[in-house]
């Protein structure tokens, strides 16, 4: 990596004292990078070496891998929907209304970025448990109970995943020209038509990206899943909850299942490096 | 409110004279005062003409909806779009006026065909006939065969038509073009320009063209109205304009060389002492104006008919079209145009002192007094 950045600048040609300063990196800093770069990436390494690679075709199609794989692609694709469904409004409001408590609505919005899951799920269970303060209501009222199943996989994925949803939008819809919307709005476009019709169209990039980053957050969802949804295979264990149950039986089975998990995460890397390994 | 209220041409436009617009723009913003009363008439084309930081944009974004007045009225076809004192004000969308903005804003995302397709969709077409109206309208700008490209494949003299058609294509009461050349090179310029005369020539509506380069304003417009500092300095058709700067602005636009004295018959005194002999005969203020063609250079103090005649010094030299344009300070600080033969045989360079001569005949002086 390192190298690939002394390399992409021009080499002076006519000033050979330049020379130095971007042809070589100091070993002070090149040692402690590279071991960086190791303890990254050993790890991942090290599931690959372990990986029951003559068994894997047969471990893949287990009932238990397959059940626990499509409930998290469903859960997961619900839980970005739903972030899109609330979020992209939220940040629309952030990015273009002034209004007071902006700032601390904005931090709010990120709080689940940095609360550590297991806390973030307990607090679901108290607000929509049969006791909590959603939860009694919609328990009284229609019958529902929510925590321990899908509707509470979903939600507690939804949660996590959210901020960097809102963040890519609200990013993005910064980052948009709003004369574009003024100019639909001379065209006759009342302010709804504009949003539709323009303003998502311009910010449908970062939309895209956030609802991708989102995706992959509620699928590696653990800590509030297990918290608020408990682990019944087929209707509340998705896989990261499947792997660590799978650690204190069979270990093989939580190798191949973390095998998945990895792949998808590098698939969705892979297709977002333009907007995001690319940085400079 | 009368919003609701389509806007027909003719009912309840004032009696003295047809106005489709009338307006009298105000805008207080900090230390920025817009105070600019403007009318025009069907079919006619206004170029508000002024240097940067003069109130254009402000004016232009007055009347289209995206910036409220602070006082005064606007009045479009009888509608009355803002009026502060009455708490009136119409939104964007709802006003009759289309917009060309200076970097077109065409939708990146929608082919050239539904950019145009766009306003007529908005004022309840159906997809079908939006669709037929905005291929007229390309082929009208001589676009046919680029309608289904998107923004980014189009020139700016396409984009520039593309963006034309699409604020024609809701047929405005009021056309408003946001400095509409000035993206453009010379070579596409000039084209655009004598295609956007036609168009404008056929809009029955009133029409605004916001610029601050003088040909397009010559061209394109029936009327000047110059301002400055958010004030109208100066108003009225082209011939009157160009022979009769009332700023220094203006003279510079016309190039023409612009001084404020009294007139004493043929003698206009400067404001320090230094005397000017003109052609007119005046009393009081006025102003004398010629053009830096009329002045020519010597070596020595020149013999002779040329009754004006002082010592100046070069400070700078540009070439002006064929010509060099040669800036001279003295008692007067004046442009002169010389040709590259004769800048060459008087060796002229900065710092180098010369005569500077101007016929009494080939000045202008005109009352200082506007009417």
């Amino acid at each position: 990596m390192a190298g690939g950045t002394a390399r992409a600048r021009p080499t002076p040609t006519v000033a050979p004292r330049g020379t130095r300063r971007t042809g070589r990196t100091p070993v002070a800093l090149l040692v402690p990078a590279i071991l960086g770069l190791l303890f990254l990436v050993l790890p991942l390494a090290g599931l690959l070496v372990r990986t029951p690679w003559a068994t894997l075709p047969q471990r893949l199609t287990e009932p238990g891998v397959l059940t626990a794989l499509r409930l998290s692609v469903q859960t997961a694709t619900l839980a970005t929907l739903l972030c899109l469904l609330l979020g992209v409004p939220l940040a629309w409001l952030l990015a273009r209304v002034q209004f007071p408590g902006r700032q601390l609505v904005r931090a709010l919005v990120t709080v689940p970025l940095v609360l550590p899951p297991v806390v973030g799920g307990l607090a679901l269970l108290l607000v929509f448990g049969r006791r909590g303060l959603v939860g009694s209501w919609l328990d009284s009222t229609f019958g529902v109970t929510v925590p321990f199943t899908t509707t509470a996989v979903v939600l507690a994925q939804a949660f996590v995943a959210m901020p960097f949803l809102i963040i890519a939008v609200e990013g993005a819809l910064r980052g948009a020209d709003t004369r574009y919307e003024e100019a639909a709005a001379t065209l006759g476009a009342g302010r709804w038509t504009t949003f539709t019709h323009v303003t998502l169209p311009l910010v449908a990039p970062g939309i895209a990206a956030g609802a991708v980053l989102g995706w992959a957050r509620a699928l590696g969802e653990f800590g509030a899943t297990i918290t608020f949804a408990g682990n019944y295979p087929g209707r509340t264990q998705t896989m990261p909850v499947a792997v660590y149950l799978a650690l204190e039986t069979d270990l093989e089975a939580a190798i191949v299942l973390s095998l998945i998990l990895l792949t998808v995460s590098v698939v969705i890397l892979a297709g977002l490096r333009d907007r995001w390994a690319s940085a400079p | 409110m009368t919003t609701g209220r389509p806007a027909s041409l003719g009912q309840s436009v004032p009696a003295a004279g047809p106005r489709l617009l009338d307006a009298h723009l105000v805008v207080d913003r900090d230390s920025f005062r817009l105070d600019l009363p403007l009318t025009i008439a069907p079919g006619e084309v206004v170029a508000l003409l002024g240097p940067n930081g003069a109130g254009k944009t402000t004016a232009l974004r007055t009347l289209a909806g995206l910036l409220p007045l602070s006082a005064g009225h606007l009045t479009l076809a009888g509608r009355d779009l803002d009026h502060p004192v009455r708490r009136t004000w119409t939104p964007p969308e709802r006003r009759p006026i289309g917009v060309v903005f200076q970097d077109y804003l065409l939708f990146p995302h929608l082919s050239a065909l539904d950019n145009v397709a766009f306003g007529p969709r908005r004022h309840g077409l159906d997809r079908r006939q939006a669709r037929d109206l905005a291929a007229d309208w390309l082929t009208r700008m001589g676009l046919a065969e680029h309608a289904r490209r998107k923004p980014r494949e189009l020139s700016g003299g396409q984009a520039q038509r593309v963006a034309l058609a699409r604020a024609l294509a809701v047929e405005p009461a009021l056309l408003l073009l946001d400095e509409p050349l000035a993206a453009l090179d010379a070579r596409t310029r000039l084209d655009t320009r004598a295609q956007l005369q036609r168009h404008l020539a056929a809009h029955a509506g009133a029409a605004l063209l916001v610029t601050h380069d003088p040909l397009d304003a010559l061209v394109l417009a029936d009327r000047l109205v110059v301002i400055e500092h958010g004030r109208v300095v100066q108003e009225g058709d082209a011939a009157t304009i160009t022979a009769r700067p009332r700023t220094d602005y203006v003279a510079r636009l016309v190039g023409l060389n612009l001084y404020r004295g009294y007139a004493d018959g043929h003698r206009v005194r400067l404001g320090d002492g230094f005397e000017l002999t003109t052609g007119d005969h005046h009393e009081g203020e006025v102003f004398v104006a010629f053009p830096p063609s009329a002045v020519a250079l010597h070596p020595r103090r020149p013999d002779g008919s040329p009754r004006n005649t002082w010592p100046a010094t070069i400070t700078g030299i540009q070439q002006h079209g064929d010509n060099l344009r040669i800036q001279l300070v003295g008692p007067i600080e004046v442009a002169a145009d010389v040709t590259p033969a004769a800048a060459t045989q008087l060796r002229l360079a900065p710092g180098q002192p010369v005569w500077a001569a101007v016929k009494a005949a080939e000045t202008r002086a005109y009352p200082a007094a506007p009417g």
